[in-house]
């Protein structure tokens, strides 16, 4: 071996030991803006929430969320990388600096929020898990479902919940558990299994799709709290507040009734001063976020506010999940629900 | 006279070499190690957890179907790792001993005389070669074993004395509980089999020396069968059966395999023994065709012929494809997410992964399993390997 050579192997070692240290340093804002567009992640396509149509587009509750980050750093929705990354890969993603942002009905835990390097900030959708059975078993509550089996989905909290269920209640319950939702749904079909337990959410999107959905009922318990919401890189204070304020902006529009279509008018007339300030109008809200004037603006105008998009994805709109909002945790806090902003002023 | 060699400890071949690989270890050496470094490193800096402490956490889920005890909440993520192992091998080891079995058999149909029955192993070979294995899961999940009547109507495989029972959510049958002085017919078995080792040596001996043959399957069988039972009947019986009752929603008692366990046991089986199949009849094309000649000459019959001559000489043909054919069958077996059946991929790289985190530990552990039964499997059949090699003269 030459000399040269050696030196070249000695260089080449020297670099790969040197610390390899990814997107860590650095705030994600001036990354993103660097980068010019939002790298959002999203699970793999799931009615509601976020989903794929005819056109490759994504849509659904938790892509208006990233949407809204793009909308507010940008003034252009569509300035969003999606990443389709499957539930085991997905916090990962995030924490290694792949996603700036990641928005796909992840459930708050407390051990994900302080073990794994994660932010979440607030839900944007409270679920909780419930069962479907057959009405023609006679089971009409929970609790009466001694040494069932019961068909779950992995890479959810549902697992969890369900075995915590059982013990709680002395049930004997058998998980039996699924990768592919297909499989699940066949199996519990044919008999396979007593019932089926996902999110309420899912529930009643899953029982539309079966033969005869009207065979089938949810049962009146919800056996777990499931604040879903998205969640950033833990140290990044700024990029969690656009991120978190983004959402409020949405839920703040709502209460004071400006939406997409009206949002022009209320910026150009409006005498309200909480919406002048939300707006841009008045005021400095924009400064310590490190944004541009009309970043709420541009979220309202773009993407719409929470209760447009619930009724969208979620409530009555073409294709949506078809889960009425009345009476549930997802109503505005002046509706007797959860959805709440802090005052922006 | 020769002149002495001068020793020149820079341009001696010998040192460069040693010094040469000595550079190349401590270069890969250094290269892994500030891999892990790094990667610690950067886990500690975005402040995710990181150690291999949480094995010794209860996990708050179960197995549906375990080989060894276990309570939500009590067991902890190191148990069910170790509950997803066993069923991991349970599973495989079972597939591996049928589809050997299965594969011989198909792979001896496929060289036999007759067309119908050469065509049948052919058909058999290019079907189940051909398609992908997680859809034969699929299908015999979901067209065969999903497909059995529900629990109230299942089938009674015992002819009535509803013991033996097959319904979609698995097979369920008796389990032993044994009693008091069970063990004596375990000292009865253990001696009967010593003395099977025995008498078949003593046989052999006697063959080789005189040339006469020795009935030994008989006696074996009857050594085997009849010791153990005598001593079983003398001692009353000692043995319970719990027997699997109707309670609620499921059979209650007995011991039961999930349709999951059914599905995977039959697609790994039927899939690997089509590759067994081949490796058999490439293995006995091998072999000459004069030594099947040669042993008609002697007045051998077809199946002494088979077994005595011609498979012992196909062995070293077939064994090396095998081992990687079990090493396959072990891995393959982590398709078993498909189904629903709880092995180590399920159970802990799924599960455990989602609720605990550690990805990393998690995937390195998982894999480092399959690494080393691989491992294990490939030193044994090495050892089996030269044994039958040896046979060559």
């Amino acid at each position: 071996m030459k000399l040269s050579t050696l030196f070249t192997l000695v260089v080449a070692l020297a670099v790969m030991a040197a610390p390899i240290s990814a997107s860590a340093a650095g705030k994600t804002l001036d990354i993103v803006k660097k980068r010019g567009h939002l790298r959002c992640q999203v699970g793999t396509p799931s009615g509601g929430f976020y989903n794929l149509d005819a056109k490759g587009n994504w849509y659904g509750l938790d892509v208006a969320v990233c949407q809204a980050v793009a909308a507010a750093i940008f003034g252009d929705k569509n300035k969003v990388e999606f990443q389709s990354v499957s539930s085991q890969a997905r916090f990962t993603a995030l924490a290694n600096g792949e996603s700036d942002l990641l928005s796909r009905t992840a459930t708050w835990t407390m051990s994900r929020d302080t073990q794994l390097g994660l932010d979440f900030l607030t839900p944007n959708f409270y679920d909780g898990q419930g069962f479907t059975v057959l009405k023609s078993s006679g089971i009409t509550s929970a609790f009466q479902l001694k040494g069932a089996k019961v068909c779950v989905t992995t890479g959810t909290t549902s697992e969890l919940n369900l075995a915590d269920f059982s013990r709680a209640n002395n049930l004997n319950i058998t998980a039996v558990t699924f990768e592919d939702w297909n499989v699940r749904d066949d199996t519990y079909l044919k008999g396979g299994c007593d019932a089926v337990s996902i999110d309420k959410s899912s529930l009643a999107a899953n029982i539309i799709s079966f033969p005869k959905p009207d065979d089938h009922m949810i049962l009146p318990e919800t056996i777990s709290k499931e604040p879903l919401g998205p969640a950033v890189r833990q140290g990044d204070s700024q990029w969690a507040n656009i991120v978190r304020w983004s959402e409020f902006a949405m839920i703040n529009a709502e209460e004071l009734g400006v939406t997409s279509a009206n949002v022009d008018k209320m910026r150009a007339s409006s005498k309200n001063v909480d919406v002048r300030r939300m707006l841009g109008v008045e005021g400095n809200l924009n400064e310590g976020l490190g944004l541009s004037k009309d970043w709420a603006y541009n979220i309202i105008k773009q993407v719409g506010n929470y209760g447009e998009n619930y009724e969208k994805y979620i409530g009555s709109g073409k294709g949506a999940l078809g889960i009425d909002r009345k009476g549930t945790l997802n109503e505005l806090w002046t509706n007797g629900g959860l959805m709440y902003s802090p005052p922006m002023r | 006279m020769k002149p002495k060699e001068k020793f020149d400890f820079f341009h001696d071949e010998r040192v460069r070499s040693v010094f040469y690989q000595a550079l190349i270890a401590a270069a890969v050496g250094w290269f892994v190690w500030s891999l892990v470094s790094n990667t610690a490193q950067n886990l500690e800096a975005r402040g995710m957890h990181t150690g291999f402490g949480f094995l010794n956490v209860a996990a708050g889920f179960d197995s549906s179907f375990k080989l060894i005890s276990n309570e939500a909440g009590v067991g902890t993520y190191g148990r069910i790792f170790f509950i997803g192992a066993l069923n991991t091998l349970y599973v495989s080891a079972l597939a591996i001993i049928l589809s050997t079995m299965l594969g011989f058999f198909i792979g001896v149909m496929r060289l036999s005389s007759n067309w119908l029955v050469s065509k049948v192993a052919l058909a058999y070979v290019e079907i189940f070669r051909n398609t992908p294995l997680l859809i034969q899961i699929i299908f015999w999940y979901i067209g065969v074993f999903s497909l059995l009547p529900r629990v109230k109507s299942s089938i009674d495989l015992s002819g009535g004395a509803e013991v033996l029972l097959l319904n979609n959510r698995g097979l369920y049958m008796p389990w032993p509980i044994p009693g008091d002085l069970l063990w004596l017919t375990g000292v009865a078995a253990s001696i009967a089999v010593i003395a099977v080792v025995a008498f078949r040596r003593w046989a052999k001996n006697r063959q080789d020396k005189t040339g006469q043959t020795y009935p030994t399957f008989i006696v074996s069988a009857a050594l085997l069968i009849l010791l153990p039972g005598v001593v079983y009947f003398m001692t009353g019986m000692p043995l319970d059966w719990d027997i699997p009752k109707l309670e609620g929603f499921n059979f209650v008692g007995g011991a039961s395999l999930p349709p999951s366990f059914m599905a995977l046991l039959f697609a790994l089986t039927i899939y690997h023994a089509s590759y067994t199949a081949e490796m058999v009849r490439a293995g006995i094309l091998s072999v000459n065709k004069g030594q099947h000649e040669a042993a008609k000459s002697l007045g051998l019959s077809n199946n002494r012929s088979m077994s005595l001559v011609i498979i012992p000489q196909a062995m070293p043909a077939i064994i090396p494809p095998m081992i990687s054919n079990c090493m396959t069958t072990i891995k393959n077996s982590s398709l078993a997410i498909a189904i629903g059946y709880p092995d180590l991929v399920s159970l802990f790289m799924q599960t455990s992964l989602n609720q605990a985190g550690y990805a990393i530990e998690l995937v390195c552990m998982t894999m480092a399993f399959y690494m080393v039964v691989s491992l294990i499997i490939s030193w044994l059949m090495n050892i089996y390997n030269k044994r039958v090699q040896l046979v060559e003269r």
